[in-house]
């Protein structure tokens, strides 16, 4: 299975990454081959074999619920490229 | 000769002993780092000043000082590390400072270790050679001319160069293992969920681990038991009793079981690691271990079944780096156009490459051929070491496949690059412990032994190792 240059831009989109045409042209020879290599994957009869997730058999790992000292507000807003009144603040997002 | 080059217990025996304070140490780790690093490169940032105040409190040695207190260490730079940069090696963090502390930097800060700096890496932990880095590339200190290993370049570098006494790092596919064995340094990736990921940047959740990089195994053992342990902070660390590491270290590996994988000793691997990992064996049958062939039928396909799934995972996890909480932001047209300047200007083409990949694996009509998929024959994997656990206490390998290769040489092929991981891979694909332990030199160049464990047996996976490594008398070190 390849992988068309339509394809890498609709994941492009999806990635939310902006790529020239020569870094579409390169990524589409880039996964062709690496997906072509995981090709080898359909092989495997995997019909009855669970998937794993994770390699520990951990199950609804809860805390008690009790506050504890954090990042205060100006903290966390501290390192952001632009904040307003107690916010991060992002292009428009609604238009007129 | 520095003061550093000595053990982390011997170190401390002369701190308790008031021969030597922290504050020498640490100077003396400094001294070396300036006399040294313009050619390695290990470091991303050196915070010189605070680790000196730092220091100079210490001097005031209390009398239950633990072994590694006044002991300098580093810290790879996807650890959070409060008020000091934390970059991933990525431009897309070049200007961000933690506000926090990882619970492994905490951790250390309470055993007493004063950490020098941040060490250099792979962008995001994503590579096996350290030229992934955003900035620049660290050489290895054996030959300048040779990578380091990655993704944890800088970590395994300055061990290996005797700039500290030990550093952290973490270990996805191999990017603590591989690096040790190109350094000719000891690399641990512990089991999943012994040491807590809380501060630890996620490239791919269910494989990251954090571990030790040091000169000894049993330096190794003294910075593995300060990390260890149960954290309500991390959901996945496991809540088990942490035992004496230490005390693991008896020698004695009479009768202890070693696998040999078949499938490892195939092709591709280079004679002269071939011949270092012979000798390795003997060494280990000369102490009594009784050695046999083993299977691991799965192995062929551990490399595809990461490379779908560490990308995925990690196309997640990088999602949060977009221009509005913290790190590099470009304006664009609208929102959604300043993500995507934001991304691509800040990531690296390996870090765009696989957040990529891991999108496609997941997106909707491909999920099931690959995602699930890989799920399903990760299983698969897993089950093979737990079958071969059933007879046997450990596994050995080389760590790589190669010694160290030159810096620019392995850039074309991606798929050639990802199989340089084969034997280190499947290791976190099961979640089992495994250590890189220097075995000899080939040509000048050290070839690291790989001992992979049963789930939380890392007591076990030390005894070996340090077993091996005083037979065995590896103790030559790069000359810089």
């Amino acid at each position: 299975m390849s992988i068309t240059l339509q394809e890498v831009e609709h994941i492009a989109h999806l990635s939310r990454l902006a790529l020239s045409d020569e870094q579409k042209a390169k990524m589409t020879e880039t996964l062709g081959k690496i997906l072509n290599f995981a090709n080898e994957l359909q092989e495997l009869d995997v019909e009855n074999v669970a998937p794993t997730t994770h390699s520990l058999p951990l199950k609804n790992v809860l805390r008690d619920d009790e506050p504890r000292t954090w990042l205060t507000q100006e903290e966390a807003l501290s390192h952001a490229p632009q904040s307003e009144n107690g916010h991060f603040k992002v292009p428009a997002v609604m238009e007129g | 000769m520095s003061l550093l080059n000595d053990s982390i217990r011997n170190l401390h025996k002369k701190i308790q002993d008031r021969e030597i304070k922290p504050s020498e140490l640490v100077s003396a780790s400094l001294e070396r780092i300036s006399a040294t690093d313009e050619k390695v490169r290990a470091y991303l940032s050196v915070h010189g000043e605070v680790a000196m105040e730092r220091a100079k409190q210490l001097d005031e040695i209390p009398a239950d000082a633990g072994l590694l207190y006044g002991i300098p260490g580093a810290i790879k730079d996807n650890l959070n590390t409060k008020g000091l940069p934390t970059t991933c090696g990525s431009k897309i963090l070049e200007t961000y400072t933690s506000a926090y502390d990882a619970t492994v930097v905490s951790k250390l800060n309470d055993a007493g270790v004063v950490s020098v700096g941040k060490t250099n890496m792979d962008e995001f932990a994503m590579g096996s050679t350290g030229e992934n880095s955003g900035f620049f590339p660290t050489h290895n200190p054996w030959d300048l001319s040779r990578v380091p290993g990655g993704s944890s370049s800088g970590s395994a570098a300055t061990v290996a160069a005797g700039q500290v006494l030990f550093s952290l790092g973490s270990d996805t596919g191999g990017s603590i293992r591989q690096p040790a064995s190109f350094c000719g340094v000891v690399g641990l990736k512990p089991t999943y969920g012994l040491v807590s990921r809380f501060g630890l940047v996620a490239y791919a959740s269910s494989f990251d681990q954090i571990g030790p990089f040091t000169q000894t195994v049993e330096d190794n053992a003294i910075v593995l038991q300060a990390i260890a342990g149960h954290d309500p902070l991390d959901s996945t660390s496991a809540n088990l009793s942490v035992p004496d590491y230490l005390a693991a270290l008896t020698g004695d590996i009479k009768g202890l079981r070693i696998g040999l994988p078949k499938e490892y000793f195939g092709e591709g691997m280079d004679a002269g690691v071939r011949e270092q990992i012979e000798k390795a064996i003997q060494t280990l049958e000369s102490l009594g271990a009784v050695v046999g062939e083993v299977t691991l039928p799965h192995t062929k396909y551990a490399v595809a079944t990461y490379y779908l799934l560490a990308p995925a995972e990690a196309s997640s996890n990088l999602a949060r780096f977009d221009g509005v909480r913290y790190g590099l932001r470009v304006e664009g047209e609208n929102l959604i156009d300043m993500y995507k300047r934001t991304r691509s200007e800040g990531f690296g083409e390996e870090v765009q490459t696989r957040i990529m990949l891991g999108t496609y694996a997941l997106s909707s009509g491909y999920y099931d051929a690959y995602y699930l998929r890989a799920q399903k024959v990760r299983t698969l994997i897993k089950q093979d070491f737990d079958a071969v656990f059933e007879n046997y206490d450990v596994i050995l390998s080389p760590t790589a496949p190669t010694p160290a290769f030159a810096l620019g040489s392995n850039v074309g092929d991606p798929v050639t690059m990802y199989l340089n991981d084969i034997y280190t891979i499947p290791v976190n694909l099961a979640g089992v412990p495994a250590i890189s332990v220097p075995c000899g030199l080939t040509n000048g160049l050290p070839v690291g032994v790989q001992f992979i464990g049963k789930h939380f047996d890392e007591s076990t996976l030390l005894r070996v190792a340090h077993a091996f490594e005083q037979a065995a008398g590896f103790s030559a070190r790069a000359s810089l």
